[in-house]
């Protein structure tokens, strides 16, 4: 029986209580929540899990590592607190399966770029800044076996990652990788934070992509133009759980000549793409979605950023669109640093 | 040579007709489970007069003639079941008229939907026909000859309900207009002149439609698809019944099918939205979703699946080929939207009967009078076991559909059968008469709707 490595004295001693007070989505000051933190940790309803809106920020508030995002969807499953509809629930949940046979497995006994769920997004992951990584999950028929399955967290049904999620190690440790590169923000936090915050034994070593991206880019710093681009980045909710490798965001973007702009929605502060708001229970939330993301999409513009930077699939379509209708180009990270070396985005 | 080929090759020219084996064989079959028949010669005339030449002489000859646009149907409805002259009518292609201020167009019947598209994306932008689920070849011809039904059907109803008039060539050859068109030059209305609208839904067996006044409509800068995602079979048809009510979408499909999984045991409701502007379409959302719908969603029964998706026309055939090379055909009704359920059901313990992953889909027709609703059955073209499994379920299905109240489109000839054998009996006998005097001698694409 997996157990999620949650100390309640650390909660009970924390003083800010950030994970509560800070949330942009609920108005907690550090007494109330104080309250909702013992409800959680005694596991009786609470307001927290009918007014998350699950954008795992709470996970990187925390001071003490301690998981309260983690505790949080557990809670709800726990309770039947969804905060989705059932169908959506249930489509988010089968949309995971694999269904036409297994993958081949090679071995390769070097470094690999784990493609995770976005095999059809394969094109992102070419030119000089991948070389010398052996792709896997390419087949898009397959790609289920490789599949990170984190992205229940938002559905409130961390028993179905657990249960699904060691198959899915097994397949990629079969490659016999010495290092796993991750395409996706969710699949590094899946096995350097949600795995063994859960006990859970991960039997590969993982890289951020942006560190990898980094190190290339450094090794390459000769080849690099800087682009003088104003860029937002939209940042993913998957970060949170690997706050500590988002600094390579903004190493990136001074190695290739590019500004961060300042704003309101930054770094900690960033707002969610909505994605996981849509179609949430709470009333409004659809509009309140809009909401945000037009506060998100407006913010750039005031910003005077010329480009907004994804890295997460999800984030691009939520708002990718949006934001080029608002006159910002969108354009992954990787492309972006593929065009400081000189090549073409794809 | 032969007497027919050569008043054939006189009519069209010689590089418009065959008997060879090798182009009959591409005419002997289409892309659905019906066994292959033959007809003897093919020919593809250019104009209304050479098809009236030909159906003349094959009077005189009394040989069968089938006309042909894109082959789509998948129910064999364009196979020369008794031999004869397969008419392929694609070189009749012509766009000969386009009306911006009245909104319609005048077109040769051989054209095609994607052509029509294409056209209208080209030289009338604001202006759209009503494109069927089938794939672009299908010609607006063939698809008025079995009632297709488009992405404007909510609004509008099938495409059959969206013309201005016809011009068809009746099966002893003389060339016949319907609607303000049979007055002088004008294709503007069918109405309000008598109605002979005796060519559609015949599949061809009254007539060769040979140029059509196609309705156009309102095509807004922005067109974009939501879904509504329900579990609950039972709330499809009265989600339909809000959604129709507020007014606001293009089209409504539902679909399940079992695979892919996210599929499976979900109903996915369709909504496709159009504006020409983001606040036209919030305006249409709100109503939509946090007005008629709020109650399934924070119920937690139903949920927006998606918003705001890019549309690809046509949208349905896109999903139909999930195997990849494989084959699929389905039987299509007409139901109330209220069948919706059982419909589904059906689908699911037939299919699972015979070993086929379940396939359904309902498209609302004219705000919920009516919905097609389909249930497709898959196989592979090379294994024989699979072809005869889907024949059989689409047989049963047949069967099934009828005995629950509903109306076949566009049958195969099994289906025509059972659906003459429970007509009204005054009915069948004034078909027999319309085909009989339209017909007399039994040419026009017979062994279909054989009531004579």
């Amino acid at each position: 029986m997996l157990q999620l490595d949650f100390d309640e004295k650390k909660c009970l001693a924390c003083e800010t209580r950030d994970c509560l007070t800070r949330c942009q989505y609920m108005d907690l000051d550090a007494e109330a929540a104080g309250t909702e933190i013992q409800n959680l940790i005694n596991g009786t309803d609470t307001r927290v899990l009918h007014d998350c809106r699950t954008c795992y920020a709470c996970e990187e508030y925390c001071p003490m590592a301690n998981h309260p995002f983690y505790l949080i969807v557990s809670r709800q499953e726990e309770l039947g607190i969804a905060p989705l509809p059932e169908p959506i629930v249930k489509q988010g949940i089968q949309m995971g399966i694999a269904f036409r046979g297994d993958p081949e497995i090679h071995e390769v006994n070097g470094p690999v770029l784990n493609m995770g769920v976005f095999s059809p997004l394969i094109r992102l992951a070419q030119g000089k800044l991948f070389e010398g990584l052996t792709l896997i999950s390419t087949d898009s028929r397959k790609m289920h076996h490789y599949f990170c399955q984190l992205m229940y967290l938002h559905f409130a049904r961390t028993s179905v990652i657990k249960d699904r999620l060691p198959k899915v190690m097994a397949t990629i440790a079969a490659h016999k990788p010495t290092e796993v590169v991750h395409f996706h923000d969710e699949c590094y936090g899946t096995y350097t934070s949600f795995a063994p915050a859960w006990g859970m034994d991960v039997p590969f070593s993982s890289i951020h992509l942006f560190e990898h991206l980094y190190n290339r880019l450094t090794e390459l710093r000769d080849e690099i133009k800087p682009l003088n681009y104003k860029v937002a980045y939209q940042r993913p909710c998957s970060s949170r759980l690997s706050s500590d490798k988002h600094r390579f965001v903004d190493k990136i973007f001074d190695l290739i000549g590019v500004e961060h702009v300042r704003r309101q929605y930054r770094d900690e502060d960033a707002l969610c793409c909505g994605s996981t708001i849509l179609a949430q229970k709470t009333p409004d939330s659809r509009r309140f979605c809009l909401n945000q993301q037009k506060k998100n999409i407006e913010d750039m513009k005031e910003s005077g950023a010329e480009l907004c930077i994804f890295n997460c699939p999800a984030c691009m379509q939520t708002i990718g669109k949006q934001v080029a209708e608002n006159g910002i180009m969108p354009i992954w990270m990787s492309d972006l640093c593929r065009m400081a070396i000189g090549e073409q985005p794809a | 040579m032969d007497s027919v080929y050569r008043a054939l090759a006189d009519i069209v020219g010689e590089d418009y007709v065959s008997e060879q084996t090798e182009e009959l064989f591409t005419y002997s079959k289409d892309l659905g489970t019906s066994e292959p028949r033959w007809p003897e010669y093919v020919a593809a005339p250019k104009t209304a007069d050479e098809v009236s030449r030909i159906v003349e002489m094959a009077n005189e000859q009394k040989l069968a003639v089938v006309p042909l646009g894109g082959g789509m149907s998948l129910a064999g409805l364009a196979l020369a079941l008794r031999g004869g002259i397969t008419l392929d009518l694609k070189r009749m292609d012509q766009i000969l008229e386009l009306n911006e201020q009245g909104r319609y167009m005048v077109v040769e019947a051989g054209v095609s939907h994607g052509k029509v598209t294409s056209y209208l994306h080209k030289n009338a932008p604001h202006l759209m026909h009503s494109e069927p689920g089938a794939p672009p070849a299908a010609t607006i011809g063939g698809n008025l000859a079995i009632h297709g039904q488009g992405d404007l059907a909510h609004p509008y109803g099938f495409n059959s309900d969206m013309i201005n008039g016809l011009e068809v060539v009746l099966p002893t050859g003389e060339i016949c207009r319907m609607g303000s068109c049979a007055l002088g030059n004008q294709w503007y209305t069918l109405r309000p002149l008598p109605d002979l609208s005796l060519f559609m839904g015949w599949s061809g067996c009254t007539g060769i439609i040979t140029k059509v006044s196609l309705r156009l409509f309102p095509c807004k800068k922005i067109q974009e698809q939501d879904v509504f995602v329900v579990e609950n079979e039972n709330l499809v048809p009265e989600i339909l019944f809000k959604l129709t009510h507020v007014g606001m979408a293009e089209d409504l499909v539902v679909v399940s099918q079992e695979i892919p999984p996210p599929f499976n045991r979900l109903h996915y409701i369709l909504i496709n939205l159009a504006g020409d502007s983001r606040e036209e379409l919030e305006f249409k959302r709100q109503l939509i979703f946090d007005q008629n719908l709020a109650k399934y969603i924070q119920e937690g029964t139903g949920g927006i699946g998606a918003a705001g998706q890019d549309i690809e026309r046509p949208v349905v055939s896109k999903t139909s080929d999930w195997r990849k090379g494989g084959g699929f055909e389905y039987v299509g009704a007409i139901v109330p939207v209220g069948f919706y359920p059982e419909g589904f059901r059906l689908g699911v313990e037939i299919s699972a009967r015979h070993e086929i992953p379940y396939t359904v889909l309902g498209r609302v027709v004219g705000c919920g009078h009516s919905m097609m609703f389909s249930w497709t059955y898959a196989f592979n073209r090379a294994d024989n076991d699979t072809v005869s499994h889907a024949r059989q379920a689409l047989h049963e299905t047949d069967e099934r559909v009828l005995e629950m109240g509903g109306t076949l489109w566009k049958p195969a000839v099994f289906g025509q059968k059972l659906v003459m054998d429970r007509m009204d009996a005054n009915t069948r006998e004034m078909m027999k008469k319309v085909k009989t005097l339209l017909d007399p001698n039994g040419i026009m694409n017979p062994g279909n709707w054989e009531v004579a």
